[in-house]
This record gives structure tokens, C-alpha cells and sequence, in this order.
């Protein structure tokens, strides 16, 4: 579980060595990072609060789906057990200092695992389907969006414009739903949930890609026409450059590198965002126990999951910014209000 | 002399710059420093200088749409620097304003019969249809066709744009239109018909023009008196002949010497101006052209030149106007100006 | 407007969206009277029926017709998409609109504000909202309120900060207009065009949102019908029921392709600079 996290340490550490030739950069940097502790901050301080502010704690609440009535003393036990007796503040700071060293204490829907427990257990699933989602997307989103480029008006900028324009409509859950149905159900080819083969990861990573396609495909058809019409690729051609493939070697690198930006934010959004498909295809995954914490209000888990996740996709934009600033000092100028 | 249409008296406008992110630094950028201008009824004053001295900030002062911080304005004999809101439509309707950037001044979302009836709409002029009637008209007069008023700004090329402009400035009829670098946003060839449509305007409705631009060509080309404008202050001023054919002050003479020259062997390289306009916050206790100047000496450090006349009209603030002698070069440059 | 609608009526997708909606809208608003059963009455003798010559779209596991359900279903999610997006916009272009005419410290405040909510991830905030709330129409409609005010009113603020320097107003005022002159007639519309169009394309990202929410049990509860919380629901029935989650879904992504087409109608019909083709 730790071991992501050395990594992005050193990540970080690398940029910031490397960022450290000129002062302004590591200002920027430095800015950021605060930025990014500060959003974790807050998060925390809006769940805690979020949740604490159901009336009746946790239990009754809990109860309450379960039209059950919790007895005095055994509530007293709970309360005791997640330090619920203390005073808010106290909690929070508790919470807080935990937290830090990983520690968002134990279950409620599983009360003899602890969270990070769970959590370690489960995340190698999301980290696959994300993965794998990932690499797909980029192929289709990325192919579809060349072809487009490369063939305007084509048969294939139309499919890439029509597979868009699915993937904004339709909701990735709507889309999971009816591949189960018509692959599973109706025509049994695919099984309907699970994680054990290969056959399981094919209906999941397609309803997982929808938004990643479409991002992908916009991006990529956007700047390889912004590429293609730019004066040095006419230069290229006047110089008697014809041949396609030269030519594609220099169009596609310009095009392609920007995705690199593109691709941080997106790939933490892919494992994060995965829950609705976690859920439909029963893949034990970060998001699947996510969904089912909410449904069974497991305080803790919720909120470790959320600051996890917040962590993740503020990390990602924090990289990306910090290599755009590499690439491109323009950007750590600070903004004139 | 008559009483000048528009008259300002040491007329001064400063703006503090604060510095964000708690850094409570307030420091006075003064745009317009101390001027005196006036133009007679009928007559076209011009107003020269780089971008960034000041220039457009006077002409939106004279118009109160910055408050001044000092000085006075005159209008048709009347003291305008103070009036209340209320007084100042009467006196707005008489005073007009065409704007450099030709779409930006036109809202993008009315058509443009909607854009040049606003002010007679403000004012309650006539009715709908009357309206739409001077409209018309008033595209005609400007080179467009009456049809046009249906359709949107962006579908008209940068000079139709100014011309729906100065319809729109037209229909109040007012004696003064300041034109504020009218024609520097548009192609050359565009510029000779806009600069002819406005100087047949002036005959035609009797205006009287300040005529603001970067470039002495076109300024003396318009304008009957001119003024230099250098960093807010006024460093020469007087009727367009002195100025073009007996420049006495180094910039308005490096202005000059800037107008490109189509005959190499007379092309004059001597007069060269160091450096960009610079951005003052601590304004110059000497004179402001003093780290451009070719010419400038200690004495230029310490006090500043006062406006003192040379020749009747013909006025400059410099400490070595009068001793200086005229370089032949410039003297030759000057008179190849002719209109 | 006539104009706008003639720019509308050129885009032949938004148009046939747009009337796709009307209907929608129609039955949603006629859904008692034309809906052939009540949807919270369940009829103990017909369970689980799948689609048939009675129940055209098959009846749920308390015996309740599924088109009925689905027809008051429309009226759940377009109420939720329009009010949303109403109150949104109610919030967010005053809170814009000051926070630009005013300046200083307000504007800052205001500014950092904004920020901060959006660096947080939106589904996470709706979540959290939501199971802190509770499940139920109004709470929904808040959670999507306070995290999409923001939009609006950068949007708002962007557009008043760029009017208050445009030439246009300074003209406007050079001709005598008055403070309340210019904001009817150019802040308004130049600022409520793009306010529309967010409003538009606002309406299906909010329909989405109440049918994921509803779908994880936190957005409109049961009984009350709601497309993404019979998917939701009877998800995990796919194999034997699967009519119970097919037909919500079927309807669910038809809406929303509609709304989207229609919002990108209006915003290319509404942009009186540009002749932007909706493939793009």
C-alpha cells in the first residue's frame, strides 16, 4: 500500500531537484504543494463535518436503514470503540493525526478489518481495471482521433464524431447495464461480474472508457489539425518531404506530446471514477467497497476512501502542473488578478 | 479670439496602482500631467504622441468618463469638470467620442441599427420609425447602404466598422468629436477613406475634431493645430506648419524624422531615440524625455521645462529650444511633408 | 429572437432534439392522466412480469407497471434537471455579477472561495452532500446547488470584468446612457447569453448526476419512481428481470442525447459572431 506513495515522493522530489535551477520555479512548486495539502484539508474538514453532522451519530443512523433499534450499552461500546464520546474538535484532531500515519481506525460494515486494511487488500483491482481502461482508451480514443485528423469528412471522422458523441451522452453505468444485459443475459457470450479471466475484463473496461475515449478523441483529432496546418509542416511538404511516413514522424510527435498533459489528470480519474462499474460487474475494487460503505453509512471507510481519492487526482494535477512548469516556464508566472 | 469650444486648464489625471496579495504599496502613475488644450469651433486640433503617454486617458478625461484630479475642463463656455451626472447628458450630447478599436466599441449583439440609434434612443429622440429613418440615412453618409442597419458588427470588415462608429457618434450632431486614434487599427489604403469621410464630415456638419493618433502623418494630415504628448505632459504645441516645417523639440523632431522616407539618399539616420516609452511611478522631477533625449544635459535632470513660446502659437518645453540650431537634415525631412 | 430561432431551425439535429423534448416534456407533465396504472400500486398478482399485452413494459418485484413508473419517472428527472439549473443560475449570477462589478476584497474573497470548491472532485462533494443529507428530492436539488453555483458565477464574473473595460460601455455612457440604462440594455444580454447556454448544457449533466446518485441509493428515494434508481435497484436482477433495468436505461440515455443536442443547437444558434458547425 505504501509503496505508490514512496514512489510519488521521489517523483516529486525528482521535480523539485530539477525545478530547483531557478528560484521562481521551486516557488511554484512549492505554492502548489501547499495548494494541494490545503485541498486535503479542507476535504477532510468537509467530510468530518459531513458526517458528524447527521443527527443521532452514526449508529442510529445505521440502525435506522436496517430498522433496527441499537440498545443502550452496546451503543455505549461503539461509541467507545471509535472514540465517538469525545468532543467534535477532538475527534477531528484525533482523526487528523491518524491520518497521517495512515491509521482511519476500523470498519463499521466490516468491524474486524481495519480500513487501510481493506483498503490495501482491494486497490490492486482498481489499479488493474484502471490500468487497463486506461491503455484501451488510448488506443481507441487516440486512433479515432488521427483518423479523423488524417481523414476529414471520412467514414472514420464520422464514427469518431458518432463514438463521441455516445460517449458524452450515455452515462458509463446506463452503458455497463446494457452490455450486461445484451453480452450476458440475452446472448451469454460474457459473465456478468467478477475479476478471474480475461473474459471478465472486457464488458467492465468498455463501460469504464467512455469518458476517456471521448476526451481522448477530441483532444487528439484537435491537435493533430492544429499540428497539420502549422507553417513547418508545409515547409516539410515544400521541401519535397511527400513521403508520408517523414512526415507522420514529425506531425504525430508535436501532436502527441500535449496528450502527455492530457493523460495525468485522466488517468487518475479513471481509478477513481470506476466505481459505478466496480459495482455493476462485482469487481472488489476500491470503488466497489466505496459504493457499498455509502450504503451501509460506513463513516470511516467513506472518508478514507475520499481523502485517498482526493489525494490521487490532486497528485495527478499537481505532476502534470509541475511538468508543464518544467517544459514551459511561462506558466509559474503568478496570475494577475 | 472667440472663445474656444473646449478648453482644459492644467487638467491632471493620476491613477494609484495597488499591489495585490497583501502588499499594501500604493504607488500614483500620473497619466495626465498639468495640460493645457483648446480648440476653436470649427478646427481640428491633433494630439501625437507614443503608446502609453497619455493620450486616449485625457481624451476619455475631457469626456468625464475618468474623473479628473485636477485642472479644469471648459466646454462651450460652460465649467464641465464638476457637473452632476443629470447636467453633464445635455452637455455629452454636444461632445462626441470615436474609439480606436472599431468592433470593441460596437456591442456584438445589437444589430447595428440598434447600436446607432442608442443615442437617440438615450436621449428620446424622435420615434421608432423617425429613428430608424436618421439611421439610414446616417449609413448612407457614412459609405454603407441603409440596408446594413439589420445586420451584426462582426459581419463588417474593420473599416465599415468605424464607420458605423462615427454614424453612431454623428447622430447627436454635436460640435466636438474626439477621435481617439480612429484609424490606427486599420489597413493603410482603409485609412485614407476614413480619414477623407471624417474631414468631409467636418465641412459638412461643422465639427470640430481632437484628433488623437501615434502617427505625425496622419495627424498633420487632419488637424489644423497640434500638440506633442510625451509620458502626459504637453512638450510642444502649435499650428500644424510649425510643427511639421520647425519642430523645435527632440521628440516631435524624431516623430518627423520617423516617417518613412521613399527616396534612400535622403533618408536621415541621425536623430535616433533611444529605448521604449518607459511605465513612471515616480515622476520625473526634471524632464521626462530626459533618458531619450539626444540632447539632454544636467540641467535637464533638475528642472523641468516649462511651455514657453517660440513664435505666437507656436510653443515648447524645452531647456534648449531656443539655443539649439535647427539640423539641416531634419529641416529638409520637414518640408518634404506636404498635403 | 426571431433571429435566434431561424439560426435554431438551421441546425436539423437540435431540432429534431428539440421537439423529441417538447414531447418528453408533455408526457411528463400528463403523466396521471396518461400513465394506464399508478405507479406506487403494486398488483401482488402480476410480479415480475415481463413485458406483455397488460403491462407493455413488464411490471417490478411489487407488481407495479414499469411505463407507468417510467413515465413519472420523465417528470423526476426533467424537474430536477430544470430546478437544479434554476436555482444554480438564481445563486450563482448575483454572487458573479457583484463579485465582478465590486472589486477589492469581495471579489478576492469570493474568488479564493471558488477556487478552493473547485479543486474538489464534484461526484465526491455530491456524495458526501447527499449521505450527509440524506436521500430526497429538495436535498438533491441543494447538494447540486451549492457545488454548481460556481460555474455560473465565474462565468458571470468573467463576462462582467471584460464588459466593465469593453469600449462599447464607455461609448454608451459617453452618450449620456445612465448606469441602469447600460445594464438592461448591454450588460444583460451579454451576459446572460452565455448564462443560457450553461443553463442548457447544465440540464443533462444535473439529469445525470440525480440517475448516478439515485443508482448509488443517495439521490431520489423509493418509492418514488426515478430512472437511474430503478436501474439502481434492479441491477442486481439483470439475469432474470432484465426488463427492470433495460428500459430505464434505454430511456435515460434517449433523454439525455436529446438535452445535448438541443443545448448545442442553442449555444451555436445564440453566438451572433461565429457560423460554428455542430461537428466540431
Amino acid at each position: 500500500m505504501l509503496l505508490p506513495f514512496y514512489l510519488v515522493y521521489l517523483i516529486l522530489v525528482f521535480l523539485c531537484v530539477a525545478g530547483c535551477e531557478k528560484l521562481i520555479m521551486l516557488r511554484y512548486m512549492l505554492s502548489r504543494i501547499a495548494g494541494l495539502v490545503g485541498v486535503l484539508f479542507i476535504v477532510s474538514v468537509i467530510s468530518f463535518a459531513l458526517m458528524h453532522s447527521v443527527p443521532g451519530g452514526p449508529f442510529d443512523a445505521r440502525a435506522l436503514e436496517k430498522q433496527q433499534m441499537v440498545p443502550e450499552n452496546i451503543k455505549r461500546q461503539l461509541n467507545e470503540k471509535y472514540g465517538l464520546n469525545a468532543p467534535v474538535w477532538k475527534q477531528y484532531a484525533l482523526f487528523v493525526r491518524n491520518a497521517v500515519f495512515l491509521d482511519f481506525g476500523y470498519s463499521m460494515a466490516y468491524p474486524n478489518r481495519t480500513v487501510v486494511g481493506i483498503l490495501k487488500e482491494q486497490w490492486s483491482y482498481s489499479l488493474q481495471l484502471g490500468l487497463l481502461t486506461l491503455l484501451f482508451s488510448t488506443a481507441v480514443g487516440v486512433g479515432l482521433g488521427i483518423a479523423s485528423a488524417v481523414r476529414p469528412n471520412s467514414i472514420f471522422d464520422y464514427l469518431g464524431t458518432g463514438v463521441s458523441i455516445l460517449c458524452l451522452v450515455m452515462p458509463s453505468f446506463v452503458f455497463a447495464i446494457l452490455l450486461q444485459v445484451v453480452f450476458s443475459v440475452w446472448l451469454g457470450w460474457l459473465p456478468t461480474g467478477g475479476w478471474s479471466s480475461p473474459r471478465h475484463f472486457i464488458m467492465p473496461v468498455l463501460a469504464n472508457s467512455l469518458g476517456a475515449i471521448l476526451v481522448l478523441q477530441r483532444y487528439t483529432r484537435a491537435s493533430m489539425r492544429d499540428t497539420m496546418k502549422a507553417n513547418y509542416v508545409r515547409t516539410a511538404r515544400a521541401k519535397g518531404l511527400s513521403k508520408n511516413r517523414i512526415m507522420f514522424i514529425h506531425v504525430f510527435k508535436n501532436a502527441l506530446t500535449p496528450l502527455l498533459t492530457v493523460g495525468g489528470p485522466l488517468a487518475a480519474g479513471l481509478i477513481v471514477g470506476s466505481f459505478f462499474v466496480e459495482s455493476i460487474f462485482r469487481i472488489p475494487g476500491i470503488g466497489f467497497y466505496f459504493v457499498s460503505a455509502i450504503g451501509s453509512r460506513d463513516y470511516p471507510m467513506i472518508m478514507a476512501t475520499t481523502l485517498v481519492w482526493t489525494l490521487i487526482i490532486s497528485l495527478a494535477y499537481l505532476i502534470t502542473d509541475l511538468l508543464y512548469a518544467l517544459v514551459d516556464p511561462r506558466v509559474t508566472l503568478v496570475r494577475e488578478d | 479670439m472667440p472663445e474656444p469650444l473646449l478648453e482644459t486648464i492644467e487638467l491632471t489625471k493620476s491613477f494609484n496602482i495597488r499591489h495585490n496579495f497583501f502588499g499594501a504599496k500604493k504607488t500614483t502613475n500620473i497619466a495626465v500631467d498639468r495640460v493645457n488644450l483648446s480648440i476653436v469651433e470649427g478646427e481640428t486640433l491633433g494630439l501625437v504622441g507614443e503608446s502609453g503617454c497619455g493620450k486616449s486617458v485625457l481624451a476619455l478625461t475631457i469626456m468625464r468618463l475618468h474623473e479628473p484630479n485636477g485642472g479644469r475642463i471648459r466646454f462651450a463656455g460652460k465649467e464641465i469638470t464638476n457637473l452632476e451626472e443629470q447636467a453633464l447628458r445635455s452637455v455629452r450630447r454636444q461632445m462626441q467620442m470615436v474609439f480606436q478599436d472599431p468592433l470593441a466599441s460596437l456591442d456584438a449583439r445589437l444589430t447595428v441599427e440598434q447600436i446607432i440609434s442608442e443615442p437617440l434612443e438615450i436621449h428620446n429622440i424622435g420615434t421608432k420609425t423617425e429613428r430608424g429613418n436618421e439611421v439610414a440615412r446616417l449609413l448612407e453618409r457614412v459609405g454603407l447602404s441603409a440596408h446594413d442597419r439589420y445586420r451584426f458588427p462582426g459581419e463588417f470588415s474593420g473599416g465599415q466598422q468605424q464607420r458605423i462608429g462615427i454614424a453612431r457618434a454623428l447622430a447627436l450632431r454635436p460640435k466636438l468629436l474626439i477621435c481617439d486614434e480612429p484609424v490606427s487599427a486599420l489597413d493603410v489604403s482603409v485609412q485614407a477613406q476614413i480619414l477623407n469621410l471624417l474631414r468631409d464630415l467636418q465641412h459638412e456638419f461643422a465639427l470640430s475634431y481632437l484628433f488623437i493618433s501615434h502617427n505625425i502623418a496622419v495627424t498633420a494630415f487632419m488637424s489644423q493645430h497640434i500638440a506633442v504628448m510625451y509620458l502626459g505632459r504637453i512638450v510642444e504645441i502649435g499650428n500644424s506648419q510649425q510643427i511639421t516645417s520647425a519642430p523645435q523639440h527632440p521628440y516631435t523632431q524624431a516623430l518627423l524624422a520617423a516617417i518613412p522616407e521613399p527616396n534612400p539618399s535622403q533618408r536621415n539616420k541621425d536623430l535616433v531615440v533611444k529605448g521604449d516609452i518607459e511605465e513612471i511611478t515616480e515622476f520625473p522631477t526634471g524632464c521626462g524625455f530626459l533618458h531619450r533625449c539626444p540632447i539632454a544635459q544636467e540641467i535637464c535632470a533638475h528642472e523641468e521645462p516649462q511651455l514657453l513660446s517660440i513664435d505666437g502659437s507656436h510653443e515648447v518645453a524645452c531647456h534648449f529650444a531656443w539655443k539649439k540650431e535647427l539640423n539641416p537634415r531634419i529641416a529638409r525631412s520637414c518640408i518634404q511633408i506636404k498635403f | 429572437m426571431r433571429l435566434f430561432w431561424r439560426r435554431f431551425c438551421r441546425n436539423k439535429l437540435a431540432l429534431i432534439a428539440f421537439w423529441f423534448i417538447i414531447a418528453e416534456v408533455i408526457v411528463a407533465v400528463a403523466a396521471p392522466y396518461i400513465a394506464p396504472y399508478d405507479p406506487y400500486k403494486g398488483d401482488f398478482l402480476a410480479t415480475w412480469e415481463t413485458p406483455n399485452r397488460l403491462h407493455w413494459l413488464g411490471t417490478d418485484d411489487l407488481g407495479r407497471d414499469v411505463l407507468s413508473r417510467l413515465l413519472y419517472g420523465a417528470r423526476i428527472s426533467i424537474s430536477v434537471g430544470i430546478l437544479s439549473q434554476v436555482a444554480i443560475a438564481t445563486v450563482g449570477v448575483p454572487i458573479g455579477a457583484l463579485s465582478g462589478l465590486k472589486g477589492g476584497w469581495l471579489d478576492y474573497g469570493i474568488m479564493r472561495v471558488i477556487d478552493v470548491l473547485s479543486s474538489l472532485p464534484t461526484i465526491l462533494l455530491y456524495i458526501l452532500l447527499m449521505v450527509a443529507l440524506g436521500a430526497g428530492f429538495w436535498n438533491l436539488i441543494l447538494a447540486m446547488t451549492l457545488t454548481g453555483w460556481i460555474g455560473v458565477a465565474r462565468l458571470v464574473r468573467g463576462q462582467v470584468l471584460s464588459l466593465k473595460k469593453a469600449d462599447f460601455i464607455r461609448a454608451s455612457r459617453a452618450m449620456g446612457g445612465g448606469t441602469r440604462y447600460i445594464i438592461k440594455k448591454h450588460i444583460l444580454s451579454n451576459v446572460m447569453t452565455p448564462v443560457i447556454v450553461s443553463i442548457a448544457i447544465g440540464i443533462p449533466g444535473a439529469m445525470f448526476a440525480e440517475a448516478g446518485l439515485s443508482f448509488l441509493g443517495l439521490g431520489i428515494p423509493a418509492p418514488r419512481a426515478s430512472w437511474g434508481q430503478m436501474i439502481g435497484i434492479y441491477q442486481v436482477y439483470i439475469r432474470t428481470a432484465w426488463h427492470l433495468t433495460v428500459f430505464p436505461s434505454i430511456v435515460l440515455a434517449l433523454t439525455m442525447l436529446a438535452w445535448f443536442l438541443f443545448a448545442d443547437g442553442i449555444r451555436d444558434a445564440v453566438d451572433t459572431n461565429s457560423n460554428v458547425s455542430i461537428v466540431d
